[in-house]
Parts: structure tokens; C-alpha cells; sequence
């Protein structure tokens, strides 16, 4: 047993040799690479100006502001969307999983035609289409589409009333377009949609298929018990069911906030894109790359901490 | 199906009553106008002129025959269409194989690794008469299929000897994988891309240079892998446990009861996951026009994006692709059920 224990050290210290040494091979090839290219490496750059500008940003960034201020507004650019996104993709996700579920043909045929069609196309080419949509096929600012009283659609966005000072502002077509009010960009708009609707199918087909997982027995004792179809689906089947799909939906919804990185390919500046302008203007590839791994990083740990507590309280809802 | 029946499913109560009625209006308000810009007011002839005397009236899906080069197949030289051609049609063959059991076990698995290692030197050329193509150049359908294969073909071999790593018992080397699937699966592919893109030829030694491809390739390979792993070491875990001491009374060997006992059922057990991987990763290969390879949709850009004349129609072409896409996730769901 101790010649085996010996030799279970031997080789976890060559394990260890061997990944020191590739490490420093790989450290001392980059430095070279990078003093050959003249690029100083460091997160100095942070604190300097970023020397570019956001197209749109919570937080205002100039191009005089500093580096560090473009990648904290880049990533509440990815919260801006990722949050409302995961909201919305739970609210549709029930209603298309619930819609699989019904008795009803037409709707049954109608959610499975959703989700078949939004599981199946890649998400980027569902963007770039909802992209398309919101600014080629729309008419122009002068000519914006009156959805509502105060609300107005059109190739620079939606225009929507908003508080302003204390008071709701109404937005209002004027000389040069539509003044006053919000406005959300067509960048916005196409992620929004685009990352709600492909994790809302999953969603819906996660629920659908908790559902389905119960022992049919659940669903024809609370027949026998004199339920209604819509009571025993409500009050017997779907408290038992969203137990077990509250796992697969949280993963979903932190591949919702993996998939805000897509922004970058229409140009809504989230924190990968910011990184990725970032690195074209310092060539500091590595410090912008490990800027946006490690919030990604925390990003998963958090989501992982947050859906175990979820599950914990779950728990102990069925021992109650 | 009784008539009581089908009034209870479609008029059953107030709110099933409604949503009927309101899918039918939809499909009522709908459909024609639909009908008109699809089929009956659309052209089908490449014909510019035509198509904007429409004026989105109707479907130009003349920008499909038009842009069929540039959308299917990138930049890859015309006169060597049939490289290309012939590459995708063999990684679709094993994928048919897979999905309609035309073969099984081992032979369906080397025509799973085959092809890809088949479709590299065709499109690349540059033996046996054949020009040598570089890697920029290459686009379209192919590419996609490419991708998704050589990806799958390079991760799974890796996913294995990973999820038998994290059950090893040195902790180091447990802890060292630990640590890279951890990290492969928290981040974005796009974040993986960027790596490929702008960190790995720093990595190479001096007068090294790597193609993109292969350093995108090399990104998928090792984001997939990490994937990979975790549906095999949960296959392994499941595995009961008697059958290991039936090997070991049997007299096999602990690498034999592995090889020839263990893995081989398995990978059979966790075969629909690794398909489901497989059409993630299909999808997924839509992501390196963000790092300037020209696949399937990178080429759509391409055909399009330049041209005045043939943008308007956009919408036509983008249908085009989606289909591809939808057709290929379809055939890889049915490897996946096949498999089960």
C-alpha cells in the first residue's frame, strides 16, 4: 500500500512538473511575441482613456473616460438586456409550454410549430433576421408607426412615454423625428426579442417535458378526486413538475446571459463587444480576455449558488 | 375520435372556446396575404429587374439561384465546385447512415470519424493534381458541416479521456480537469473564439503561423470536449457495478474490463446526449463569422451585404439558410432518437 501511495505522489508531482513547465513555456513565447510587437502588457490600460465611445450605454462613456468606466458600462449593457431577457423568456416559455400541454389541437399545434421552429435556427441568424426587421423593413423616423398613443416604432427604434424629471414624458413626433420620451435602439430591440424567444422554446419544452415525466397516476387520481382537467394540471401536476424542471431553467437562463454575447455581431455594445473594441485599440488581448472570462466566471458561480438555493427551498416546500 | 369529443378539445369552455377562435381569425387574416407573398406574386427567376418591379409584393427567391455559389459554398473557387460538393455530401452521408440505420456500431462510427478526415485533404487539396486551396477561402454549407464533424470526431475522443481523468486517484490531475471543464462550460463560445482569434498565435512558438481554421477548430474541439466529458462521466457513474466484478472473475484486466466491457456500452447509453451535442454544436458553428470564417451564415453576409442590387431581398435568401439549418438539426434530432 505505501509503495503504491509513493507511486501515486511520483506521478501527481510529474502531473504537476509538466503543467509548470508547458506554462512556462507558454509564458515566455507570449512575452517574446509581445515585446517583438512592442505591446506592454499590465492592466494600467484600464485607468487610461478609452478613446472610443459606446452606441449606446446606461452609463454615459466619453471617449476620454477611462477603459475600466467602457467595461462596467458594457457589462450593465449585457445585464440591460440579459435581465428583462431571462423575464421574458420564463413569462413565454410557461405560456407556449403550457400551450403544448392543452387539449386544444390548434394550440397544441401552435406552440409545438413555435418551438420546433425557434430550437432548430441558430440563434445568431435569428438576431441578424430580427436586426433585418427592425431596421430595413421598418419605415423611416418621420413616417414612425403609431402603436399606441405614445408609442412609436420606426428604424431608430421604439419611443416609448418615460419619466423624466419627476414627470412622464410622452414622446411626440417633431421637426426632426420623434422627441421626448425613451428610446430603445433597433440593437436593443433584436436581442431582446432574439434572446427571449430561442430560451423561452427551451423553456416551454423543459416544462412540457416535467409535465410529462409525472406518473400518469397523479393526473387520474385528481380526476377521480373530482378535479377539474385544469384544476388537477394547476394545483397536482404543475407544483410536482416545476420542482424538477427548476434546474434545467436556471441553465437555460444563464445560457440566456452566455448568449448576450452574440450582441456583438449587430453591434449592441455589450461586454464582450466593448472588450473586443477594447482590444483592436491596445492589442492587450490577454487582459481584455481575462477581464471578460472571469465575469463570465462569476457570472456561472452566482447562477450556480442562486439556483441551489432555489432548489433548497423547493425542498423543503414538498417535506412541508 | 367522437364529435363530443372534438367540440370538448376545441370548444370545451370560455377560454378554449376563445383561443380557438382567435388561431382561426389569425390564420384566416393571415394565410392569404402570406400565400400571395410566397408562392403566387413571387418570382423564381434570377431576374433583378422583375424582382424590384415587385416591390416586396412578392417573394424574389430568384436571389437564391442567383447567389447559390456565394451562399452555399463562400469564396471557394467556381471551378472546383465539386470539392466542396462532394466534401458535404459525404459528412451528410454519415449523418443519413446515423439517422437511418444503414449502419451501426462500429462501422457507423468510423463513418462518423471518416468523413471529416476525408473532407480536410478534398477541400484543401494540393496533392494528386488537385490545387491547393487555402483555408481562407473555404465557405458555406461545407465549412458548417466541416466544423460540426471534425468538431465532434476531435472532442469526443478528448471528452472520454477527460471524464476518466476526473475519476482518477490522483487528486492533482482531478483537480486540474476539474478546473478546465469548470471553465469551458462557464463561458461563452464567442469568449472561446476570441481566444482563437487574437490569444493563440501568441501561443505558438516563432515562425509558427496556424491557419484560423484550425485555431478555431482547436476552440471547438476543446469548448466541446469539456461538454463532452461531463455526458460521459455521467454515462460511467451509471454504470452498475456488478458487471465490473463480473469482468474481474472473468479474469479480464482492469484496461480490458474498460475497453472492451465499460466504454463500449456506455457510449451506447449516452449516444442520444452526444447527438443532442452534436446539433448544439451544429448551431453553434454559426458563431465563427464573428472571427471572419465564412460558413453558412458568414457566406449569407457575404453574398449579400456588398451588393445593392440583391440586398433588398435579404429576407428570401435568409429562408433559405434557416431551412438548411432547420433540415440539418431535424436529421441530427433523428440520429439522436435512433440512437436511443
Amino acid at each position: 500500500m505505501a509503495a503504491s501511495r509513493t507511486a501515486s505522489r511520483i506521478t501527481q508531482a510529474l502531473i504537476v512538473a509538466i503543467v509548470v513547465g508547458l506554462l512556462a513555456l507558454l509564458v515566455t513565447t507570449t512575452a517574446g511575441h509581445l515585446q517583438q510587437r512592442g505591446i506592454r502588457s499590465g492592466f494600467d490600460f484600464l485607468l487610461e482613456p478609452a478613446g472610443f465611445t459606446l452606441g449606446e450605454s446606461l452609463l454615459p462613456v466619453e471617449a476620454s473616460d477611462s477603459t475600466l468606466r467602457a467595461f462596467a458600462a458594457g457589462l450593465l449593457n449585457t445585464l440591460r438586456v440579459a435581465l428583462p431577457g431571462a423575464f421574458l423568456a420564463t413569462l413565454i416559455g410557461v405560456l407556449a409550454g403550457f400551450g403544448r400541454l392543452t387539449e386544444n389541437p390548434l394550440i397544441r399545434g401552435l406552440a409545438s410549430a413555435y418551438v420546433n421552429a425557434f430550437r432548430n435556427i441558430p440563434l445568431l441568424l435569428q438576431l441578424l433576421a430580427w436586426y433585418f426587421l427592425l431596421t430595413d423593413l421598418l419605415p423611416a423616423t418621420d413616417a414612425a408607426l403609431r402603436l399606441a398613443p405614445g408609442i412609436f416604432l420606426s428604424k431608430s427604434g421604439l419611443a416609448l412615454p418615460w419619466w423624466v424629471d419627476g414627470a412622464l414624458e410622452i414622446p411626440e413626433p417633431g421637426g426632426f423625428g420623434i422627441d421626448g420620451g425613451a428610446r430603445l435602439t433597433p440593437e436593443y430591440l433584436a436581442m431582446l426579442l432574439g434572446l427571449s424567444l430561442y430560451s423561452a422554446a427551451y423553456i416551454a419544452e423543459t416544462l412540457r417535458g416535467a409535465v410529462e415525466a409525472l406518473p400518469p397516476g397523479q393526473r387520474l387520481s385528481a380526476l377521480a378526486l373530482g378535479m377539474t382537467p385544469r384544476q388537477a394540471f394547476v394545483l397536482v401536476l404543475l407544483p410536482q413538475a416545476w420542482r424538477a424542471a427548476l434546474p434545467p431553467v436556471t441553465s437555460q437562463l444563464l445560457n440566456l446571459f452566455k448568449n448576450a454575447s452574440l450582441a456583438v455581431a449587430i453591434g449592441y455594445p455589450d461586454l464582450v463587444s466593448v472588450a473586443g473594441t477594447s482590444l483592436n485599440q491596445t492589442g492587450r488581448a490577454i487582459e481584455c480576455l481575462t477581464i471578460v472570462i472571469a465575469v463570465y466566471l462569476l457570472l456561472s458561480l452566482l447562477a450556480a449558488a442562486l439556483s441551489h438555493r432555489l432548489e433548497q427551498r423547493a425542498l423543503r416546500g414538498q417535506t412541508a | 375520435m367522437t364529435l363530443v369529443n372534438l367540440r370538448r378539445r376545441f370548444f370545451g369552455d370560455g377560454l378554449n372556446t376563445a383561443l380557438t377562435l382567435l388561431v382561426l381569425a389569425a390564420v384566416a387574416l393571415g394565410l392569404p396575404p402570406l400565400l400571395n407573398w410566397a408562392v403566387i406574386n413571387a418570382r423564381f427567376a434570377p431576374d433583378a429587374a422583375a424582382c424590384e418591379a415587385l416591390d416586396h409584393s412578392g417573394a424574389c427567391w430568384g436571389v437564391v439561384v442567383e447567389k447559390a455559389h456565394f451562399i452555399l459554398l463562400g469564396r471557394y473557387p467556381a471551378d472546383e465546385a465539386w470539392r466542396p460538393l462532394l466534401a458535404a455530401g459525404l459528412i451528410i452521408g454519415s449523418w443519413l447512415a446515423a439517422a437511418f440505420g444503414w449502419l451501426r456500431g462500429g462501422k457507423l462510427a468510423s463513418a462518423l470519424f471518416a468523413a471529416p478526415l476525408l473532407a480536410l485533404p478534398l477541400l484543401g487539396g494540393g496533392f494528386a493534381g488537385l490545387t491547393d486551396i487555402p483555408t481562407e477561402l473555404w465557405g458555406g454549407l461545407p465549412l458548417t458541416l466541416l466544423l460540426t464533424s471534425a468538431g465532434m470526431a476531435g472532442a469526443l475522443p478528448l471528452g472520454i479521456a477527460v471524464a476518466y481523468g476526473r475519476r482518477s486517484a490522483l487528486p492533482v490531475l482531478r483537480g486540474l480537469l476539474t478546473g478546465y471543464v469548470e471553465l469551458a462550460r462557464g463561458i461563452p463560445l464567442v469568449a472561446a473564439l476570441f481566444v482563437a482569434s487574437f490569444l493563440l498565435p501568441l501561443f505558438f512558438p516563432d515562425g509558427v503561423a496556424v491557419d484560423m481554421l484550425w485555431r478555431v477548430l482547436i476552440a471547438i474541439v476543446l469548448f466541446a470536449a469539456a461538454y463532452l466529458s461531463e455526458i460521459v462521466r455521467g454515462g460511467l457513474q451509471a454504470f452498475p457495478a456488478g458487471q465490473l466484478d463480473a469482468a474481474l472473475a472473468l479474469g479480464f484486466n482492469r484496461w480490458q474490463t474498460q475497453r472492451w466491457i465499460v466504454l463500449p456500452q456506455v457510449l451506447r447509453d449516452v449516444a442520444p446526449s452526444l447527438a443532442n451535442s452534436a446539433i448544439a454544436l451544429f448551431k453553434d458553428t454559426s458563431l465563427v463569422t464573428i472571427v471572419s470564417l465564412y460558413e453558412l451564415t458568414g457566406s449569407l453576409g457575404l453574398a449579400l451585404a456588398g451588393d445593392p442590387q440583391w440586398r433588398p431581398f435579404y429576407l428570401e435568401a435568409w429562408l433559405f439558410i434557416a431551412t438548411i439549418y432547420w433540415l440539418g438539426c431535424a436529421l441530427l434530432a433523428r440520429v439522436s432518437q435512433r440512437l436511443g
